[in-house]
């Protein structure tokens, strides 16, 4: 089964907005999504795109500011022409407090 | 011999199980039921309308004493079961009572969750569950302030059954928008919106800290920000957990929920659990529907009887009398989704289905959910639904029928609605006009004179031509916003002015958006479209800016910043330039170059440097130059009268007064000014978006002019005597086009698509014009001249953009 740590409230990520978890394998991108999700994502995919945590959010997608490349933030695949994909992290909420899979602060991506 | 049945709670889902057994064999068993709460059965689900006063607890009864009595159902009400001996078989009661049974059935519900923060323990703190809760809620009246936490399905009906009696109720929901689990976000606004409109105050994304008391009572919700919600009754309506103490006291096996196999069989083979408090294949119960079909199998298995109990899917409905609204299925979007969302703003109503390879997999409906049945079927029998894909939102009666409609917008428009701006005419003369024989749209511009000055409403009179002559008339193509709309920039930003629309959620339910909730190129432009249409209200969505605007510096291609402060004119001070070269120096910035603006920039800032980096330049008195902004950038100038043999006027100082009264406005596209005090042009006057050349005889004042992906030589637009008028006619210049541009158009463009004349009338022939757009620019500027890092810098705003939620850089890797 897999762990999970605290990584704060779901009041820390303004809706719409996003903030990054520090780990020693590179920074991961949460974003807090107008429906009320929360996803954790890789900041970087590298060489291509990110900050991602800079990016305009709409719906369940995020645009990267450097060259508008569009990543669903569930699958992390990049969308329409762009091919890339950026590591995906499981996360969850309960009683208002943010769970990240202590699997992805060791640096492994969610198996798919 | 008959056999024993023990019942443990007379709730919902046991009461269906009953029914269904003595239905099928009224002599099969012998039964007893417990329940704690102090009664047998009622439909607990309608608590709402008996708290709203629509019903009343008789009404809602399912059994009553003698349905029990001719059934044969002993009933010991108001008594738990404290402890179950497996072993032998029996049931203790709460007085120490040893009941055997043969089979023995859970039915014990679930609790609801209270937030352990400090106070909730206190009188007056109750949840949403059963009948004494209830009660307590409707002891509230008029001189009564009440608070609930929770804006979901249960926490709303209790502050809508509340407010109904006149309660004044504040609804604290720590989510961005209401029942987020069941709605999107345009959904969640228009219930906002109706809860407001019955007087219920409503706060998103707030977070309870504590609850503060008197006397053992309850007396504020406090929270985090500090605000205190003060309350004589506070209810939790946050979720709730099954109740599984007493299976897990007697070793069942437990999860989440009591673990229950197909046949409703826990581990143990002779006892059943049935409703909220089971767990069934990782899943567990919240609404009626599954628990019925799990009574029905526990029926026929304790009958002997084969059957499987299979999770189907589920609807959910709020009982908010005025809000009907539905939700069914799963609606979170995915790259292999597709949404039809469909708006009709006169109405209030919404609806957006999820498909999923040709099949509806959820729907969400707000205003009119009088098709939900036919939605949840085609969930349901996952129905195929290709052939009827383009009318399918309209439900069951358009199959085959009307398309849909891309004038919904302006059809909802008032007659009074102005359309065209520049002349004052309004929806119901352009419609006059055209019912006067007025059939093509220069027509309507001859008669009405709507649409002939500058030409932005001309996609609106369009509309109303097409909307009243109908399919007599041909609907011109047009460029749109973007894919989620049917509308153009000039049609958006008139329609935010007429239906005085105050949020991007409120434009994309009142325009018809296409998307639920737009997109990276939409979001921004109605953002400003907001930002300069309202100013002094809070309509600016940071989130829908791009990040250099968001986070006011510029991110480079390595993530990190560039920091440039404003020197006004191009003039700086040996302070300045030692403030600049300190954070240098003490936040090691690799880089210092001089910019082709006239001012420092720092290259290679840290994202989480930026809040202290200008907190020290702030002590040297400098502002943020918002290098970054589709804004006013910078006005260059030359040295002039002050120096230079050739000065004919005080350019850097006229340069200076410019940049200081427009510093901080957001507008279309960057906006760039030089002034330059003679022809010979050395701060290039004649390629920016607004130059002034200096002359003996006054000022010459060009403008559209580029020198960046265009170029092209600025035009004249008037020459005047004064430094004052010249300062007049540069704020007016720029409020009309901050008014009439279209996102991302810079002042040249614009001008293409109005033309210089247009222009030069309105500010510098019509002298009253000029002041009047003047005057709205300085009142737009006392919003938004405010320098964004003071605030960021010493009052905390928006530092969760620049430090990290959480970091594990130094716990080890497991
Ligand atoms: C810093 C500066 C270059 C320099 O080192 O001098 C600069 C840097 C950038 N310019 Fe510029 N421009 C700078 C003066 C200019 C000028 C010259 C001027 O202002 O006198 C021009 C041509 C004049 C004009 O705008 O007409 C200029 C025309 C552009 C353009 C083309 C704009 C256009 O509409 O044609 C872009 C792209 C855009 O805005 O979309 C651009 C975009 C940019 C961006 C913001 C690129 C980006 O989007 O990330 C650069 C940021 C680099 C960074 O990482 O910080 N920059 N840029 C200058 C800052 C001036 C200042 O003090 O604010
Ligand atoms: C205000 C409100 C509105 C709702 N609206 C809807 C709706 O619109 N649609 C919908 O589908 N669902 C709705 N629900 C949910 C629905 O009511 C529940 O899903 C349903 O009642 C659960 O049935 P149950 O039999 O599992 O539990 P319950 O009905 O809660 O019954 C459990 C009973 O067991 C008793 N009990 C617990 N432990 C013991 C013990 N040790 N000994 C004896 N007795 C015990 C409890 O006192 C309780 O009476 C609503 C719920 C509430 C509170
Ligand atoms: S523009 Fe004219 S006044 Fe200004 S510095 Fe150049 S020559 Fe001198
Ligand atoms: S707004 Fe109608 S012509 Fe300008």
């Amino acid at each position: 089964m897999t762990d999970f740590i605290d990584i704060g409230s779901v009041t820390d990520i303004p809706v719409q907005g996003a903030r990054i978890v520090r780990t020693a394998h590179g920074d991961i991108a949460v974003f807090h999504t107008a429906s009320g999700h929360f996803y954790a994502v890789d900041e970087y995919l590298e060489g291509k795109a990110g900050p991602l945590s800079n990016g305009i959010q709409h719906g369940e997608k995020v645009t990267d500011p450097m060259r508008n490349w569009v990543f669903d933030l569930a699958t992390g695949e990049a969308q329409g022409a762009d091919e890339g994909c950026v590591g995906t992290y499981e996360m969850k909420v309960e009683d208002g407090r943010l769970l990240l899979s202590s699997a992805a602060i060791a640096g492994q991506v969610a198996a798919e | 011999m008959t056999q024993k049945l023990i019942i443990i709670g007379a709730g919902m889902a046991t009461g269906r199980a009953l029914e269904q057994l003595i239905e099928a064999d009224p002599n099969a068993y012998d039964v007893t039921l417990f329940n704690a709460e102090p009664r047998g059965n009622y439909n607990r689900i309608m608590l709402s309308p008996v708290l709203s006063g629509e019903k009343t607890y008789e009404e809602i009864v399912t059994h009553s004493a003698e349905w029990y009595e001719e059934n044969g159902v002993t009933c010991r009400f108001g008594e738990r079961v404290a402890n179950v001996d497996r072993a032998r078989k029996v049931v203790i009661a709460e007085n120490g009572e040893e009941l055997p049974y043969d089979k023995l059935m859970f039915g014990t519900g679930s609790n609801p969750f209270i937030i352990p923060m400090l106070g909730h323990d206190l009188e007056g703190v109750i949840a949403y569950r059963d009948l004494e809760d209830t009660e307590l809620m409707m002891s509230m009246n008029e001189t009564n302030k009440v608070v609930v936490i929770g804006g979901g399905l249960l926490g709303l009906e209790a502050a809508a059954g509340m407010a109904a009696r006149g309660v004044d109720v504040t609804v604290v929901h720590i989510m961005g928008h209401l029942m987020e689990r069941q709605l999107d976000e345009a959904a969640g606004y228009l219930l906002r919106k109706a809860l407001v409109d019955k007087g219920i105050t409503v706060r998103c994304q707030a977070n309870s800290k504590q609850i503060l008391g008197e006397n053992g009572k309850v007396r504020a919700l406090q929270l985090d920000d500090g605000t205190e919600l003060p309350c004589d009754l506070l209810v939790m309506a946050v979720g709730i957990r099954p109740n599984v103490k007493l299976a897990q006291d007697i070793g069942l096996a437990v999860g989440k929920g009591i673990h229950v196999d197909d046949q409703m069989l826990t581990s143990d083979a002779d006892i059943l659990a049935v409703g909220e408090c089971v767990e069934h294949d990782g899943a567990i119960f919240g609404l009626v529907a599954p628990l019925y079909d799990q009574a029905k199998v526990a029926a026929k298995t304790l009958l002997d009887e084969p059957a499987t109990f299979v999770q189907r899917e589920i609807s959910t409905k709020l009982k908010v009398t005025g809000c009907d609204l539905f939700s069914a299925g799963d609606f979170a979007e995915g790259e292999d989704r597709e949404d039809i969302v469909f708006r009709d703003p006169a109405r209030g109503v919404y609806r957006r289905l999820v498909l999923q390879s040709n099949k509806v997999i959820g729907a969400v409906m707000y205003g009119d959910t009088a098709d939900s049945n036919w939605f949840f079927g085609l969930i349901k029998d996952a129905t195929d639904v290709s052939d009827m894909r383009d009318t399918l939102i309209f439900g069951p009666a358009y199959q085959g029928g009307t398309p849909m409609d891309p004038l919904a917008a302006v059809a909802a428009l008032p007659d009074d609605a102005e359309i065209c701006g520049c002349n004052g005419i309004s929806k119901g003369q352009i419609i006059a006009a055209i019912n006067g024989g007025a059939d093509t749209l220069d027509a309507v511009k001859a008669t009405s004179k709507a649409g002939s000055s500058c030409g932005s409403c001309v996609g609106l009179v369009t509309q109303v031509l097409g909307l009243t002559l109908g399919d007599e008339f041909k609907m011109p193509e047009k460029e749109t916003i973007c894919k989620c709309s049917d509308l153009s920039h000039d049609d958006v930003r008139k329609l935010i002015i007429a239906k005085e629309l105050k949020s991007i959620p409120h434009v994309m339910q009142d325009l018809d958006w296409k998307s639920p909730g737009g997109c990276h190129v939409c979001r921004p432009a109605l953002n400003y479209y907001l930002v300069c249409a309202w100013p002094g209200e809070e309509v600016d969505d940071g989130k829908s800016r791009f990040i250099n605007e968001r986070v006011h510096a510029n991110i480079q291609k390595d993530g990190t910043y560039s920091v440039v402060p404003r020197m006004l004119g191009g003039i700086t001070t040996p302070k300045e330039l030692r403030a600049i070269a300190d954070v240098a120096d003490k936040f090691k910035v690799p880089t210092v170059k001089v910019t082709g603006g006239q001012r420092i920039d720092l290259l290679g800032v840290k994202k989480e440097d930026l809040p202290a980096i200008w907190y020290d330049l702030g002590e040297a008195g400098m502002m943020s130059g918002q290098a970054y902004a589709k804004g006013l950038r910078t006005v260059k100038t030359c040295v002039g009268t002050d120096h230079c043999r050739f000065g004919t006027q005080d350019s850097t100082g006229l340069g200076i007064k410019i940049e200081s009264e427009m510093w901080g406005a957001w507008s279309p596209h960057k906006f760039k000014l030089a002034v330059t005090g003679c022809p010979r042009n050395c701060a290039e006057a004649t390629c920016k978006d607004l130059g002034i050349i200096c002359v003996d005889s006054g000022y010459q004042i060009l403008v559209g002019g580029a020198a960046g992906l265009d170029l092209l030589e600025a035009q004249l637009l008037v020459t005047v005597p004064t430094e004052e008028e010249a300062i007049e006619v540069s704020c007016a210049f720029y409020q009309l086009y901050r008014e009439g541009a279209q996102y991302l158009h810079r002042p040249y463009k614009w001008i293409a698509k109005v033309g210089l004349d247009w222009v030069k009338e309105q500010v510098a022939d019509d002298l009253e014009n000029r002041a009047a757009l003047a005057e709205r620019f300085r009142y737009s500027q006392k919003f938004y001249q405010v320098d964004p890092w003071a605030e960021r810098a010493r009052k905390g705003v928006d530092s969760h953009e620049f430090t990290p939620l959480a970091d594990f850089t130094k716990v080890a890797a497991e």
